[in-house]
């Protein structure tokens, strides 16, 4: 994309915030979902698109903002790679600026990380016009604060990215996914256990009483390993389809009407005593509960289980989707957006509506 | 790395500040007679020394809060220290300042073999964290070679990595949760038992910041199971140049292993003479590529490692085939430090990252400048994340190599920076790397920084001139540079 469409970007930023203009940054839109209601004038990413660099042999690709993350998906596939935080899309416009702004990872989070511990580095606009560059494409780089990393799930109210580096993985040879039925207790002792030892799993979720787990290896690993754990194994194309469905709440637990909630917590916890009905992913560390207990109560239990809950998806758009992080950490958060955003032009108050 | 000027402590300042710090705090963690603070005049990088107007080892949290909270009250700048041994100044004192060590925070508070969890006080050593999760066949991943000394805080501090860190990740993809003390005293903690928390990843931040934002006072950490088999290959090769090509290789093959090392032969030579490891000392590179996890992943990822290693031109490949051997092997890797501290009275260690595929140009490019300074620089470098580490042999007693040292140095920071990498990939910035800052970042990038900063610590105590450097340093370097007649900086704005 040329310098000039750049200074475009940057004059209107400028503009924005000389005029107290709210920008309603976004790529794909597949998103608009995700956070508090977004609000302001839409900044729109979708044109700055394209992958700059991937070099296999580096495990890093870089891309624009507006780069679909299908293409990026097909390209690292090409090449025997993956996004290793199998990232929802949430719909076939999404892009991978929208991808590190949410911040959010799918199944593979448990065993290989999140989408901010892929980040290696990216180039953001910040609310003064200026292109600033953190991180880089290397894998080890200490140098300066780790601003790129801050800016994944930051939901765009830090800046607009207008690039991003992100080191990738080399897809697992052979993929198996067994099931055995178990209540959700059974499910949480068996996940904690499993998670102590080296067995391969790469993705596992609990739902309708029965425990999926994903094998990822080789399969002179996966036969033993699957021998070793029994219960039944999927076909292919039934595994795929079924971790396609946890990823993008197509599967059938996400047609349910109630409050979708996000409860992120202390992963040996036993099962939290709500209302409702519940997914498991992450080796217990992620909740999904679909029910109509009060906002109040979900995040209580939340935080009681050493984590907190996210309004994820409801019909209440006015209901806050994230908790509150006490007061010291706000204030620090609050200063955060005025070193990038001074005016609060990007996305206020789809995190909080502080800022 | 230039040289500091020396601060003369103020006697009548040190008085006033050690006796509102003994109001909190007993008299024996109190200590500002040089015999008791010469001891903290440096961290690792022993290049630079400055002793403390006054240091405190408060044992609590509650102490340390309050230390704080003093310090603020009174404008005095606070180093937090760990065991100190970071090779970038990061923890070199402040004149007028108060060194706080963290040392006596040694508890391990819990272990939790169900979640896979250890909470630890921050000056829990690293290699600690590891024997009291081993009896639950667990352990900590992140292994900087400084680990029988170094302190979790610390490493938390510089986002420490080690040889592992390509398939295990840095401390920051190891620890869930950080409590700390901002500079005005005030208790935070980012992260949590959960695998992420709402808002901003304060956490991300806080780790590698180098004492500049938050005192750590209690850090969760991730742990893993041991691997059931770990074996190491070594593999020779008669060209630095190809063994590079050799690394990316591996990679290419949808390989990541444990550890990928690599040495070359002036390093081979010293580490052999040193730690009688078994190396090849006819060859030009030497390749150390650990594979861990069951029986089966190992055999199957050693034999494809052998197959890629053989077809890159491998002369000699050898498989450990116990732990005996396994450890035999690492352990001249591990000594490489003290191996070439053997062979020169001085060396100065340099922590560039790179991209992988610019491994032989930079190979080539330090060779030239050994010649260009008369100084022999033996290289290790964790070759499967770029990381370098060259050595320069000098001797500090002749100021003139030290000149050359730092010009050496400077040029291959530079030259890192050029390619597409980073100044440091793992050690820090602290005071050492500080004006290589300049040609990392542009002034835009370091006003963010310095406004950062601000976000957590206002007043500016903490760790005051480390790691980011100030605009008007900047502009003075780069004139240093032209002056010097070395590589401009010309996207660098004049102040």
């Amino acid at each position: 994309m040329s310098d000039e469409f750049m200074r475009a970007w940057a004059e209107r930023i400028r503009t924005a915030s000389e005029r107290g203009v709210s920008l309603c940054i976004r790529g794909g839109g597949s998103k608009d979902f995700y956070g508090n209601a977004p609000a302001g004038e839409v900044f729109d990413t979708a044109n700055h698109a394209g992958i700059v660099a991937y070099e296999p042999t580096e495990l890093v690709l870089t891309a624009r903002c507006g780069t679909r993350l299908t293409e990026i998906e097909q390209a690292l596939a090409a090449k025997g790679q993956m996004l290793a935080f199998e990232p929802p899309h949430f719909g076939a416009n999404a892009t991978i600026g929208g991808c590190v702004a949410a911040g959010l990872s799918g199944p593979r989070r448990a065993s290989a990380g999140a989408c901010r511990d892929h980040v290696l580095g990216v180039r953001l606009m910040d609310g003064r016009g200026r292109s600033l560059a953190f991180g880089g494409q290397v894998m080890k780089n200490v140098a300066g604060y780790d601003v790129s990393r801050v800016i994944a799930g930051s939901l765009g109210t830090l800046g607009v990215i207008l690039e991003v580096s992100l080191k990738v993985v080399p897809l697992p040879e052979r993929e198996r996914t067994i099931v055995r039925p178990m209540t959700q207790a059974e499910a949480i002792d068996a996940l904690s256990w499993l998670a102590g030892r080296s067995y391969p799993v790469s993705a596992s979720a609990w739902v309708d009483e029965a425990l999926y787990l994903r094998l990822s290896g080789a399969e002179r690993v996966l036969a033993p390993a699957a021998g070793a754990l029994g219960g039944d194994t999927l076909d292919d194309s039934e595994a795929l389809a079924f971790w396609l469905g946890v990823r993008e709440q197509q599967s059938p637990f996400f047609a349910n009407a109630n409050s979708l909630w996000r409860l992120s917590i202390r992963p040996t916890e036993e099962p939290i005593p709500l209302p409702g009905t519940w997914m498991l992913e992450w080796h217990g560390a992620l909740r999904w509960l679909r029910t109509d207990a009060s906002e109040d109560e979900v995040r209580e239990s939340a935080r009681r289980a050493g984590g907190h809950a996210t309004l994820f998806r409801s019909a209440d758009s006015s209901a806050a989707a994230f908790t509150r992080p006490g007061a010291t950490e706000l204030g620090i958060m609050k200063g955060v957006k005025e070193a990038l955003d001074p005016h609060g032009i990007f996305n206020p108050g789809r995190l909080y509506p502080d800022f | 790395m230039t040289m500091l000027k020396v601060a003369v402590i103020d006697r009548a300042r040190q008085t006033e500040v050690a006796r509102a710090l003994r109001r909190v705090l007993p008299e024996s963690s109190v200590l500002f007679n040089e015999e008791d603070t010469r001891p903290f005049e440096c961290d690792g990088l022993t290049a630079y020394r400055q002793l403390p107007m006054v240091v405190v080892t408060p044992e609590t949290e509650q102490q340390a809060a309050n230390v704080l909270k003093i310090c603020h009250a009174m404008q005095v700048p606070v180093v937090p220290r760990g065991a100190g041994t970071g090779l970038s100044g990061g923890a070199l004192p402040h004149g007028e300042g108060v060194l706080l060590s963290m040392a006596r925070f040694m508890k391990v508070l819990a272990v939790d073999p169900l979640a896979r969890t250890a909470k630890v006080q921050p000056g829990v050593r690293n290699t600690v964290v590891s024997q009291v999760a081993g009896p639950f066949g667990l352990y900590y991943a992140p292994d900087p070679s400084s680990q029988i000394a170094c302190t979790i805080g610390g490493n938390v501090a510089e986002n420490s990595g080690g040889v592992h860190c390509l398939k295990y990740g840095l401390t920051l993809h190891n620890v869930l949760r950080v409590r700390g003390l901002t500079a005005a005293g005030e208790i935070v903690e980012f992260g949590s038992d959960a695998l992420d928390s709402p808002g901003y990843d304060l956490l991300a931040l806080t780790i590698g910041s180098e004492g500049l934002l938050v005192v750590v006072t209690e850090v969760t950490l991730r742990l893993l199971p041991r691997p059931a088999v770990a074996r190491v290959l070594m593999a020779s090769f008669d060209d630095a140049e190809r063994a590079g090509n050799a690394v990316a290789a591996v990679i290419a093959a949808g390989i990541i292993p444990a550890g990928l090392e690599m040495m070359d032969r002036a390093a081979i030579l010293a580490v052999e003479e040193f730690a009688h490891a078994g190396y090849d000392t006819d060859a030009a590179a030497v390749l150390l590529c650990e594979s861990d996890g069951t029986e089966e992943e190992v055999g199957e990822e050693i034999r494809k490692v052998t197959g890629v290693l053989e077809r890159e031109g491998a002369s000699r490949i050898v498989v450990s085939h116990d732990e005996a051997e396994r450890l035999r092997i690492w352990s001249g890797r591990k000594a490489a430090f003290p191996a070439v501290g053997r062979i020169s009275p001085d060396y100065y260690c340099m922590d560039g990252t790179i991209p992988r595929s610019r491994l032989g140009e930079v190979l080539r490019f330090i060779a030239g400048l050994q010649e260009k300074y008369g100084l022999r620089c033996p290289n290790v470098f964790h070759a499967g994340d770029g990381n370098l580490h060259p050595l320069i042999l000098f001797d500090a007693n002749d100021p003139d190599q030290l000149a050359r040292t730092e010009a050496f140095a400077a040029e291959v920071l530079e030259k890192c920076v050029a390619v597409g990498g980073t100044i440091t990939g793992e050690h820090g910035v602290g005071v050492e790397k500080i004006d290589q800052m300049c040609a990392q970042f542009g002034a835009d990038e370091l006003d963010v920084f310095h406004r950062l900063k601000r976000a957590f610590d206002p007043a500016g105590v903490l760790n005051p001139g480390k790691a980011v450097p100030t605009l008007a340093r900047c502009a003075e370097y780069g004139g240093m540079h032209v002056h010097r007649g070395a590589l401009p900086f010309p996207d660098l704005p004049r102040f």
